[in-house]
């Protein structure tokens, strides 16, 4: 069983984790076109190699950042969400 | 009667054997007697009993072939258990031995006969022949099955819960022979804390039954010294009759020891788990008497078992020499040597052999083992004269002997390592199967391989190999500076295996896959028919699928099959090896089940009013009260007491959040669909929750209990992808709130009726509940019957009613307080039953029944629900685009007369002859008296007053008629009372 190292609490079987999608770019849901917008909703670019994405470890409900490499499954880091997100931005983003 | 061990050698040959204590078993119903430490098999042989097992498909005797639990010949059921190895399942007194797949018994099995018929039973005969007619499958499948089965699952067994091990080791080393005692020792030297994971009773590997050198003492002394300090090392756990079945990511292994699991993490892992001897492929090489090389020196020196009478050794390699002279000092006659190779070995081997006057055979295989009568044993064999390539020159001459023991070279037990990411990989310039990917990303830190599984194979090296391994995992765990490691390398490695030891024969039964009997004719014919890649081929001919999984047939299937394709077989790959590596006990693995069950405080006055419990999600929840043959009449009082009376629900389960802080507001605001920073005090608000899709995924209310404080409900089954959603999204706006999930903090009740009031006020007295004070819509805090409590007007049942929410720890009592205080009001407890007729007389939407994935607030009638005046919530942007594009369907409410057949949830509404939606929710109303329910229709038939089709289960169409909702009460002036 893989291990991920979650930023609050250690190193943990991967099994108390959850993915929670890529961290996208939100486009300004106030302002975009209505194509900018569904294409943020349902088009997913799906690259491979390293990807920025959302986890939480269940257990304790904590989300974070991870950057995994898709193609070989290595979880490069892990840090938390504010490192990405440090003050409130406004509700579109 | 009790068979003689005739066939046993003195001390000191049998060193796995205490021959102080024998035990006696039986097999086949005949009683029978070994030494502790004998193996099924073993004991069996050392009687003289040859014959163990019967193949799958043609049911030809089958005996020993590998002494180390690596074949299917020796699958016996042992009692209640099937599919035991028989080699390496050591005997205990009493145990009942019985052959498998067997018609008849196991010395005259009827089914023998499908041998005969073999060529009347091609590759793929089960696809080709047993479809037509249409449905005649399942007839030949129950004889099918029978003919084919293994052993016998005992369904009454009674089971055992067997709780697992957590372990973690710094180097788990697989396989303690030459190199893993060598690496393990190494690596505990340098500090690193070792498991040493052995499948056998003795560690030593081939130190306990291989012969080095023709000195037959050779290596004795250094073998026994290394065991011991391994076996005293503090650093060293030796597990021995363990085995590692799979090696999953970050190097996590599954090990069974004969008592339970071990779910072992390894900071790093050497695998020095050896190498399978290779079978040649000749005619009748499955026949009892024809076992691998190191079989019959296992037999010799682990078991005093002499292996036959007069014997012809076939080989390749040096280990056939050994086998030559430890067959002559166990007293074997030995009537040629076989040496496949054009080339002699060394010469200190062949003088010894020369010297006992063993005739040798140099470029000779056989061409086909002669049988017994019955097939029970050979009586000799026709050899094959051969060139170098493999290449069948011409039949040799008759040899006569009852034992034939062959290698055609080995393959690495690499299947674990492959589990990880390793490959087996064909290199045709050595005729062998190598371990490939270890210098992998994601592998090469964590995990190496030594010994002969590595391609190292003359035994001072495999000690050297080791000893790098243990060294090279010192320094990966920092517990060693010396980085300059030298590779072993072995230029015997080329030298092990023949290139081609495949002889066809024109009355083939030239078996290279004894488990599922495929002989050379049937992977070609498969590979001829047009399945080419090796994956396809065994697919379709079963090849390396049986109990062994390739251990002895990848190799040569992988020749056989890229010949008969025109491959060339350089670097070609065997297919996926996936784990268990071996058989796992099912027990061992179900173990305890850790379901968790959520019981409401109220669980033991549910029980008390004889409620039938029933599960939601992981909560049990009270369906109704009462007698299950009157279950209907039961529901039907509970719903009758809180239209006319007074009634009370249990509502722990639902989901229960408290949202706090600076920015409390704003953050519900962007949560949630309505508007709420604006919030009045002690004021409920409706509260949904849409994705950013603009789909409906969860409602319940809000409460505003002080500026920075808000109380909010979820429905039960969605609290915790709400709570995990909130928290997502804060994550990124970083406003300052702290959400907590309360909601096991918190037990609930509705208590509904028109007589509520009149029961609360009993029981409240700080609290003002007049209908001006605490009017619908209203939260009041304080205290009910004594219990610290926040008091809701809510409707969700349609009538005057209160959700009084307490800390869990006294929901028993406010429980009990209440119900004690609406006695001789008739108050009754009510179930979820009542529960879901009474909202949907009221026309409430339950999200999760009455939506789906794809509802959005406009198909729900709910638009009103979403602020008009917010800039932002979740999904509002979805919502405003969905606004502008036409609906595919509508969710309304529609009746049916009292006396119409009830249709189900999920029956189909029509459009004309197309399906229009679907019907969520459906009841007959008692009070209405008239069937109602909550369907969608398609946008056009969403008019009130529309007729519209629907489809019952049993297939007949009603007109039903769509009107406006609620059904009960349209004015609900009974909730507002």
């Amino acid at each position: 069983m893989k291990i991920m190292h979650c930023p609050l609490n250690g190193p943990r079987n991967i099994s108390e984790f959850a993915y929670g999608g890529e961290v996208v770019d939100v486009p300004d849901s106030i302002n975009c076109s209505d194509r900018q917008w569904a294409e943020y909703l349902f088009i997913d670019d799906n690259s491979s190699g390293l990807v920025r994405e959302w986890w939480i470890h269940t257990p304790s409900s904590y989300w974070f950042i991870a950057e995994r490499n898709r193609s070989t499954n290595e979880i490069v880091k892990t840090y938390p969400a504010s490192d990405l997100f440090s003050e409130d931005t406004g509700p579109a983003a | 009667m009790t068979s003689a061990n005739n066939m046993r050698l003195a001390e000191p040959r049998g060193k796995q054997l205490n021959r102080t204590r024998t035990i006696q078993f039986s097999f086949e119903g005949r009683v029978y007697q070994g030494y502790e430490g004998d193996t099924i098999a073993s004991a069996l042989a050392a009687c003289g009993q040859r014959v163990l097992s019967r193949s799958f498909k043609y049911h030809r005797p089958r005996g020993i072939l590998s002494m180390s639990g690596q074949d299917s010949h020796a699958l016996v059921q042992v009692g209640d258990e099937p599919s035991v190895r028989a080699d390496t399942r050591l005997i205990e007194e009493g145990m009942q031995v019985m052959a498998q797949n067997v018609f008849g018994s196991l010395e005259r099995d009827f089914a023998s006969v499908l041998g005969l018929l073999g060529r009347f039973l091609p590759v793929g005969f089960y696809y080709k022949t047993f479809y037509k007619p249409k449905g005649v499958w399942p007839f030949w499948e129950k004889l099918i099955r029978r003919l084919a089965g293994l052993g016998k699952v005992d369904r009454h067994t009674r089971t055992q819960e067997i709780d697992k091990q957590y372990r973690f080791c710094d180097v788990a080393v697989i396989g303690a022979g030459p190199a893993g005692l060598s690496a393990a020792l190494q690596a505990a030297e340098a500090g690193a804390k070792v498991l040493l994971i052995e499948e056998s009773v003795l560690p030593g590997g081939s130190f306990n039954y291989a012969r080095f050198s023709a000195d037959s003492n050779h290596l004795v002394d250094t073998a026994a010294s290394l065991v011991n300090k391994v076996k005293q090392h503090e650093n060293i756990e030796l597990l021995c009759q363990c085995q590692c079945t799979g090696w999953f990511e970050d190097n996590w292994l599954s090990v069974f020891t004969p008592e339970k699991l071990l779910k072992l993490r390894a900071t790093t892992v050497i695998l020095a788990g050896g190498s399978f001897e290779q079978p040649a492929v000749f005619r009748n090489n499955d026949l009892p008497g024809v076992m691998l090389n190191a079989a019959a020196q296992k037999l010799i020196h682990l078991y005093g078992v002499k292996p036959g009478q007069r014997a012809v050794v076939m080989g390749c390699n040096a280990d056939a020499y050994g086998t030559v002279l430890d067959l002559l000092d166990a007293g074997v006659e030995v009537a040629a040597l076989l040496d496949m190779r054009a080339e002699p070995g060394e010469t200190q081997w062949l003088d010894a052999i020369r010297e006992k006057n063993v005739s040798i055979y140099q470029g000779y295989g056989v061409y086909e083992a002669l049988a017994l009568p019955g097939n029970k044993g050979i009586r000799g064999v026709i050899t094959a004269q051969l060139d170098s390539d493999g290449h069948f020159l011409g039949q040799g001459e008759e040899i006569s002997c009852d034992l034939l023991c062959m290698n055609a070279g080995y393959t690495p037990a690499a299947q674990l390592i492959c589990h990880f990411g390793g490959r087996l990989e064909y290199d045709e310039g050595h005729g062998m199967l190598k371990l490939r990917g270890m210098e992998d990303a994601g592998i090469r830190e964590k995990a190496l391989a030594a010994g002969s599984v590595n391609a190292v194979f003359e035994i001072e090296k495999v000690m050297a190999d080791g000893r790098r391994a243990g060294q090279q995992v010192a320094s990966l765990l920092g517990l060693s500076t010396d980085s300059e490691i030298d590779a072993i390398s072995d230029s015997s490695a080329g030298q092990q295996n023949f290139p081609w030891p495949i002889v066809p024969h024109p009355q083939a039964k030239e078996f290279l896959d004894y488990d599922e009997d495929l002989q050379i004719g049937d992977i070609e014919r498969a590979v001829a028919e047009g399945y080419e890649d090796l994956n396809l081929v065994k697919r379709y001919s079963t090849v390396v699928m049986g109990p062994s999984q390739g251990r002895q047939s990848a190799l040569n299937n992988l020749r056989i099959a890229g010949r008969a394709a025109g491959r060339a077989l350089q670097g070609e790959t065997v297919t996926t090896q996936r784990p268990p590596f071996h058989p796992e006990p099912i027990q061992m693995l179900a173990g305890r089940s850790f379901q968790p069950v959520r019981r409401t405080a109220m669980h033991q006055q549910h029980l008390a009013l004889d409620a039938h419990m029933f599960p939601v999600g992981l909560w049990l929840r009270p369906a109704y009260y009462g007698k299950q043959n009157e279950m209907r009449l039961q529901i039907e009082e509970e719903y009758l007491s809180v239209r006319n009376r007074v009634g009370l629900i249990d509502v722990s389960t639902l989901g229960k959040l408290e949202i706090r802080g600076e920015d409390a507001g704003e953050f519900i605001n962007r949560f949630y669909t309505g508007k709420f920073d604006k919030q009045a005090l002690n004021q409920l608000g409706y509260a949904l929750v849409t994705d950013e899709t603009g789909v409906v995924i969860d409602d319940g209310v809000t409460c505003r209990l002080h500026e920075r404080h808000y109380y909010v409900t979820t429905t039960t089954g969605g609290v915790d992808a709400v709570y995990r959603n909130m928290l997502k999204w804060n994550a990124q706006w970083r406003l300052k709130v702290d959400i907590a999930n309360v909601t096991s903090a918190f037990a609930g009740v509705n208590l509904a009726g028109p007589d509520s009031r009149k029961v609360l006020a009993k029981i409240c007295k700080d609290i003002d509940i007049s209908a001006e004070v605490l009017a619908y819509g209203k939260v009041g805090v304080g205290y009910v019957a004594g219990i610290p409590a926040r008091v809701m007007r809510v409707g969700f049942v349609g009538e005057l009613g209160y959700e009084i929410h307490v800390p869990s720890g006294q929901g028993a009592s406010l429980w009990e307080a209440i119900m004690s205080a609406g006695e001789d009001m008739g108050i009754k407890a009510v179930g979820i039953e009542a529960q879901r007729l009474l909202r949907l007389e009221k026309g409430h939407v339950i999200i999760g029944q009455d939506t789906d994935g794809l509802s959005t607030l406009a198909e729900i009638g709910m638009n009103w629900a979403a602020s008009k005046k917010k800039e932002f919530f979740i999904g509002k942007r979805s919502i405003d685009i969905l606004k502008s594009q036409g609906l595919s369907r509508k969710l309304i409410g529609f009746e049916l007369p009292g006396d119409a057949p009830l249709p189900q949830e999920a029956n189909l509404t029509l459009r004309g002859e197309d399906i229009a939606g679907r019907i969520t929710s459906v009841a007959r109303s008692p009070v209405l008296n008239r069937i109602v329910g909550l369907a969608y229709v398609h946008p056009e038939q969403s008019e009130i007053g529309t007729a519209f089709e629907i489809k019952l289960s049993s297939g007949t169409r009603i007109s039903a008629k769509v009107v406006d909702t609620p059904f009960y009460d349209p004015e609900t002036k009974r909730q507002a009372l």
